[in-house]
């Protein structure tokens, strides 16, 4: 099966899944409501956004002069830092710290970027106990799924099914279906599990250059619990998330958590900067930090592309998006879902692999209206969908360009142009064409199987707009 | 260092984007007096749950002394600064309290298991957004403010602030940052499961801040 025709198998299976669909349509209402109600003043969020835009555009320009800072900086401060071009080689400087350290149980707070990297996997195959501690990627790693939103990991599970996993796993806990009784659940077997981790694993949104600090914006506890309680802490995290001063914090911390979950901001803002001290009495002993390039520095070479790494990891765009409603998130069977996730990922993985998700939208323009650091989405979708099928032109290709080209489609548009661009011509197509209408063919591929087919009208626009008065010109 | 740093920098060297104008720095000036200020921090921390109690700056230990034992709360733990010293001073004769004063490994299930509430100070608040600032340090570990089951924080009614903007810029932030500094916002909670809001999940199920006059 092609990239395509497996991306339309996962999209049918996910349309025929009713469940799936109702779960995902109360969860987006929901958060879409919130978001709006963080924001009554129009102008005060276009101010907000314009900020945000420039704090992520301005860290994009000196990206290598300010990790270059950051590692100096967190190096002085004594964390140590890694650097990995591949996941491959992220999974392997993560195994290497924690077999040095002897760790063989790990509590993890949740990351995105350790997703890509299919670290829990990796440690796993190693005889390392890897725990997310987050609640919902730790009903997703009970039900042993990939996350399907990048916020809201387990939106795609009601109550019931989170009761389900619970009581497998947990027989000896009286089953409910409570959510406050759920959420206690997992709190006293999580508990037993930080108390007596080896290391924490967390991720990253926002590495400060200044002052050398890694920040994190959670609700849950979880991710100061990963990051203190055990002796040892590894971060990791993409090499676009650096920023370069303390100061473009704040706006980007406020325009997060509005945008995210409509919260004027989270339970936690978690600033490390340093292990622990000698005078202090807990934190971890040792703090890595590991810096992933997993095909990021290549983005950075096309100026209208670069803007793909402004995004903060919101889920703005998927929640507002109107297919990603429709299919959830593991239709799309990558990492990053939705908009943004159409936008990275055919660029991070490949046109060859991941290009038909370009597909996957209506070009309404939502995304790009609620992004929240105003990454011009549907241009950027746009102008993927060009690349593969290899019409756009830059100096240096994307992996797989041209690779969902297709000859017949190609040619189709090539007689389109033809047409267009001679006037008699074009006139007599359009009379054949509404003359022989009893001719179209009921079937027309994808466009037929839910839809009939369209017929031309009876007179070609131009001859109904003469006959009318209009004139030629 | 590693090729994998000199080829990744070389790259990011390699394609450098055009210059844009580096941003200003983002502030938000409120102009709130300190009535605005208390009762924004109020509001909001009410509105996820926290609990605030307005209690004159001499009168917090009473307060703790009359309120905790209604809710059961026994097993303290204190830090080593003056809020510790002060609770441990004044505290009533029915409170077990344990002093923050060994390493966290020699410890941990006792902290994880046998403390109902502690008890710190903090750096500051904000009033936009209703956060406790917390530095932990030596003297008040990290912990603390995170594992017991209620956290009861002391917070100053002069250091409020408008908002987070308005605290790193006014105390100089970027010139000295913490081991660890925190933004606390009510008591943990999730929303994992069908969107519905769950307090309590990994951190303190209860966070109590005493504003004092």
């Amino acid at each position: 099966m092609n990239q395509s025709e497996a991306f339309h198998q996962r999209i049918d299976d996910a349309l025929h899944n009713d469940q799936l669909r109702s779960n995902f349509r109360s969860a987006m209402s929901g958060v879409m409501q919130r978001r709006a109600d963080q924001f009554p003043d129009e102008d005060q969020l276009q101010a907000l956004r314009e900020q945000a835009r420039a704090v992520r555009a301005n860290s994009l320009v000196k990206q290598p002069e300010l990790l270059e800072k950051l590692e100096a900086k967190l190096t002085e401060n004594g964390i140590q830092v890694h650097w990995a071009e591949t996941p491959q080689q992220a999974n392997t400087i993560i195994a290497e710290i924690l077999e040095a350290a002897g760790a063989r149980t790990l509590v993890k707070g949740k990351s995105m970027v350790s997703e890509e990297t299919e670290l829990n996997h990796f440690l796993e195959q190693r005889g390392v106990e890897v725990i997310e501690s987050d609640l919902g990627e730790y009903i997703i790693q009970l039900a042993k799924e990939p996350p399907s939103h990048i916020v809201m990991p387990a939106v795609h599970k009601n109550r019931r099914e989170v009761a389900e996993l619970f009581n497998e796993f947990h027989p000896d806990i009286p089953y409910t279906e409570d959510i406050d009784e759920l959420t206690q659940t997992a709190r006293q077997i999580l508990r037993t599990r930080f108390a007596n981790a080896d290391a924490g694993v967390s991720g990253v949104n926002f590495a400060v250059a200044e002052t050398g600090t890694l920040c994190l914006v959670e609700n849950e506890g979880n991710g100061r619990l990963s990051t203190t309680a055990p002796r040892l802490h590894i971060a990791i995290t993409g090499v676009e998330k650096v920023v370069e001063k303390l100061s473009d914090v704040p706006p980007l911390l406020e325009i997060l958590t509005k945008s995210a979950t409509g919260q004027p901001i989270t339970t936690y803002f978690n600033m490390i900067s340093r292990p622990r001290q000698p005078d202090e009495l807990d934190g971890p002993e040792a703090v890595h930090l590991v810096l992933l390039d997993n095909g990021r520095s290549r983005i950075r070479v096309d100026e209208e592309l670069l803007d793909t790494l402004q995004c903060i990891r919101c889920g703005s765009c998927i929640n507002h998006c109107p297919v990603y409603v429709q299919l959830g998130g593991h239709a799309y069977g990558t990492v990053y879902p939705g908009p943004i996730g159409l936008a990275l990922e055919p660029q991070r993985i490949g046109l060859d692999k991941a290009g038909a998700l370009t597909s996957a939208c209506t070009m309404c323009g939502a995304c790009g209206e609620v992004c929240p650091v105003k990454i011009p989405l549907p241009k950027l979708i746009n102008r993927l969908r060009a690349e593969a099928v290899g019409q756009a032109r830059h100096a240096a290709p994307l992996p797989g360009r041209g690779t969902l080209r297709k000859s017949g489609e190609a040619n189709v548009w090539k007689l389109w142009r033809y047409l267009n661009g001679r006037p008699r011509l074009y006139r007599l197509f359009t009379f054949t064409a509404t003359r022989l209408r009893w001719l179209t063919p009921p079937w027309l591929g994808a466009w037929t199987r839910y839809r009939s087919a369209p017929r031309p009208a009876a007179q070609a626009l131009r001859e109904m707009a003469k006959r009318e008065g209009f004139s030629n010109e | 260092m590693s090729e994998a740093r000199d080829r990744i920098l070389s790259r990011l060297r390699a394609n450098r984007p055009q210059d844009v104008p580096t941003p200003d720095v983002y502030a938000k000036p409120l102009h709130w007096d300190r009535d605005r200020l208390i009762g924004s921090f109020i509001e909001c921390m009410q509105a996820v749950r926290g609990e605030v109690h307005r209690v004159g700056r001499e009168n917090w230990v009473d307060w703790l002394n009359t309120e905790l034992p209604k809710r059961g709360l026994k097993r303290g733990l204190l830090g080593l600064g003056p809020v510790g010293d002060a609770f441990a001073a004044g505290a009533a004769d029915d409170f077990s309290l344990q002093r923050y004063d060994r390493p966290i490994e020699d410890w941990k299930e006792e902290l994880f298991r046998q403390i109902d509430f502690s008890v710190t100070g903090t750096l500051a608040g904000l009033a936009e957004s209703g956060s406790l600032v917390l530095w932990p340090d030596a003297q008040e570990p990290r912990l603390m403010s995170l594992v017991p089951p209620v956290h009861v924080a002391l917070l100053d009614s002069d250091r409020l602030f408008e908002n987070f903007a308005a605290l790193i810029a006014a105390e100089n932030w970027a010139g000295g940052m913490p081991t660890n500094a925190l933004l606390i916002s009510g008591p943990s909670k999730t929303a994992d499961i069908e969107q519905t809001l769950a307090y309590g999940i990994h951190g303190p199920k209860t966070l109590i801040t005493l504003l004092l006059d």
